[in-house]
């Protein structure tokens, strides 16, 4: 074993050690289950949660976009798309996985009553 | 997430490309072969590279084409039919035919007709609409159209939420990947060669921000394909679930959608008028297609539309009432900025009005597209390894994550380089008259990917780079021989009389071969640095693959 290159060196055998302790920012033991279930959880708000927000986003364009339903309609599904890439860079970017879902949730709301308001009050018999 | 937002932001750059990039580098080399589709399909059918059609006049084309349909179709519910153009000489027409009747069989092709589902196609020459010169059965460059955004061997909407997940992908990573550059302009002007990982980060931020717009572009258009099916929230809401409203609102062009025939037999008006009606409006040969809807019956519609003059996809159209002749309907150019917006960023995708110079430069960018994806894969993988440097000098073995990645690289990116040439070596080496043929091509596609990348999971070694590499370069290098021993027009013929589709394609394939063996060339030149290959224990035989 060549020490000069690796000064460091642990006991062969040790290797599996030496391969967690490379990351060395990953926290240990609970902390490590809780960081991965931080991960999980971001992941799942951007996938899902960006989508349902970018959805709304495109569903209340469509309904109160000024000018035709059509032009409105397209211009909800164009801009959709950006809402989703912001939306899965805030959910990454923020402190906590709390934090990731309350920013979705947060404009999710008034977006999901505006619908809902079309829906059962606007377009009502 | 780690601490900073530059951080974080790298973060999800490297996870986001990492997990879909295998199927994205699929995605952007087959859809760069598209930009030379016509050419890829003119190659695989070498029985007309010197077919040399004449184009008569476009009202001639098109009764002559009419002729044809209403020998071979009279009682379809529609016809599409797509004028020659420069790139591709020929008549395109197709036909819906009626549902079979319950038991019925389905009657035999006529040479040069192919059938998907009910929809029958033919290409026509121009100047008599008989089907051109039989040709081999094959997918052509349709092929790789079809496999970049609907797969295969699976239901193409299942294929295209996928790619419309990886697409989402690529976007956040494009995004992520810019707000990282703190040096986005600096890093274009620097590459560090033969060192290691820092070369693999400057080969991947060259070419990303070489064609970054380029890359932007063709990612947020190619969601905007498909954006109907990825997003229809709003026009289910505000349409009430109406597709036809919606689609007779904003696509006028494609006229009625399922018209309900009348079954009163009533001959179809005579096309020269209407051609001249377009004439007068656009110019002469500006028709691109042809939609005959109900022909021979008494509601028959027909609608032309006019060939791309600018980037958008959606382009003026007459529809005309076809037993009378009547202008029914003109849906003009200007449709208001939000649904023009559209259209452009459709035609984009496409690049169809591209000229060739442009369309050379759309390639050339997707192919940077392409290297940038494949770097973003080694470069986690050569990271993840360095990372397990000192693991492996003391007997230990690199993590399955980095095993994994590495077999993956090979499969995806040396397995795709042999699998493309392969689709063409199939296309002249299977017998001609084969039963099935064009999709035995495609079969061994596939075949030859899957056993490279099941070589390259179980060996995902340097070696097996090396290997995959030189087989691929010399499958794409040999190319122009392949032509030469099974046609008349190899380059020696080709170039000289004219041929640009076909010698391209062989220059192309033989640049892209001596490319690739470069690489392999390269790697097998580099040796692995002297400190590995002390540290490696003999007993592990497995080389870094980088």
């Amino acid at each position: 074993m060549n020490t000069e290159t690796t000064p460091d060196s642990v006991p062969a055998g040790d290797a599996e050690a030496e391969a967690y302790s490379l990351h060395g920012w990953l926290p240990r033991g609970n902390a490590a289950l809780m960081y991965r279930l931080g991960v999980a959880s971001r992941a799942l708000a951007a996938i899902v949660g960006g989508y349902v927000l970018s959805a709304l986003v495109a569903t209340v364009s469509a309904i109160y976009f000024p000018g035709t339903r059509g032009e409105a309609a397209i211009f909800g599904m164009l801009v959709s798309f950006v809402i989703y890439t912001m939306a899965v860079m805030w959910v990454f970017a923020v402190r906590s996985a709390w934090r990731a879902w309350l920013g979705l949730l947060l404009p999710s709301l008034p977006l999901a009553l505006a619908v809902l308001v079309h829906l059962y009050v606007r377009s009502a018999p | 997430m780690k601490e900073g937002f530059r951080q974080s932001m790298n973060w999800v750059h490297t996870y986001s490309g990492l997990l879909v990039g295998w199927v994205l580098f699929m995605v952007f080399a087959a859809g760069t072969a598209c930009y030379y589709r016509d050419e890829i399909t003119l190659w695989m059918k070498p029985e007309l590279h010197q077919a040399g059609l004449s184009l008569p006049p476009e009202v001639e084309v098109v009764s002559n084409t009419v002729a044809a349909l209403q020998q071979r179709a009279p009682t379809a519910q529609r016809w599409f039919i797509t004028l020659p153009t420069e790139r591709e000489p020929g008549v395109r027409a197709s036909w819906s035919a009626p549902p079979l009747a319950k038991g019925a069989a389905e009657p035999a092709l006529e040479p040069g007709v192919t059938r998907r589902g009910r929809l029958y196609s033919a290409m026509l020459d121009p100047a008599t609409g008989q089907p051109m010169a039989a040709t081999r059965e094959t997918r052509g460059g349709e092929f790789f159209y079809r496999l970049h955004f609907d797969l295969h061997y699976m239901p193409a909407i299942w294929a295209r939420w996928i790619i419309g997940f990886c697409a989402m992908f690529m976007l956040v990573a494009i995004i992520t990947g810019i707000v990282t550059h703190r040096r986005i302009f600096a890093d274009f002007f620097t590459f560090r060669p033969k060192k290691g990982q820092r070369s693999w980060l400057d080969a991947h931020n060259a070419t990303a921000v070489l064609a970054l717009p380029y890359h932007l572009m063709i990612t947020y258009t190619g969601l905007v394909t498909l954006m109907l099916m990825y997003m229809p929230f709003g026009p289910q809401v505000t349409y009430k679930g109406d597709q036809q409203a919606f689609t007779a609102e904003v696509f006028p062009a494609t006229g009625p959608r399922d018209p309900k025939p009348s079954g009163i037999a009533t001959p179809l008006t005579p096309m020269a008028p209407l051609i001249a009606q377009a004439q007068q409006r656009w110019g002469e040969d500006s028709i691109a297609r042809i939609n005959v809807h109900n022909p021979g019956d008494a509601v028959a519609t027909i609608t032309l539309s006019r060939k791309a003059q600018d980037m958008s996809s959606a382009q003026p159209a007459l529809m005309f009432n076809g037993t009378t002749g009547k202008l029914l309907n003109e849906v003009g150019e200007d449709r208001g900025a939000v649904i023009t917006t559209r259209s452009v960023l459709y035609g984009l995708h496409l690049g169809r009005f591209a000229d060739p110079l442009l369309r050379l430069l759309f390639f050339v960018s997707g192919l940077a597209g392409c290297v940038m994806v494949a770097t973003g894969l080694l470069l986690w993988a050569v990271k993840e390894r360095n990372k397990y440097a000192k693991v492996v000098a003391n007997g230990g073995r690199v993590g399955w994550a980095s095993r994994l990645v590495d077999g993956l690289n090979v499969g995806a990116i040396a397995g795709l380089m042999i699998a493309l040439p392969a689709f063409f070596w199939a296309n002249r080496l299977l017998p001609v008259g084969m039963a099935g043929r064009g999709q035995a091509e495609i079969d061994l596609f596939f075949g030859v990917w899957a056993l490279a990348a099941i070589a390259g999971l179980a060996w995902p070694t340097r070696r097996m780079w090396i290997i995959q590499l030189g087989v691929a370069a010399f499958m794409f290098g040999a190319i122009p021989l392949l032509n030469a021993a099974t046609t008349a027009t190899h380059l020696g013929v080709s170039i000289p009389a004219g041929l640009w589709a076909v010698a391209g394609f062989d220059l192309t394939c033989l640049a892209l071969g001596a490319a690739l063996l470069l690489c392999a060339g390269w790697l097998g030149r580099r040796k692995p640095s002297a400190k590995a290959v002390r540290a490696a224990p003999a007993s592990l035989n497995r080389e870094p693959a980088l």
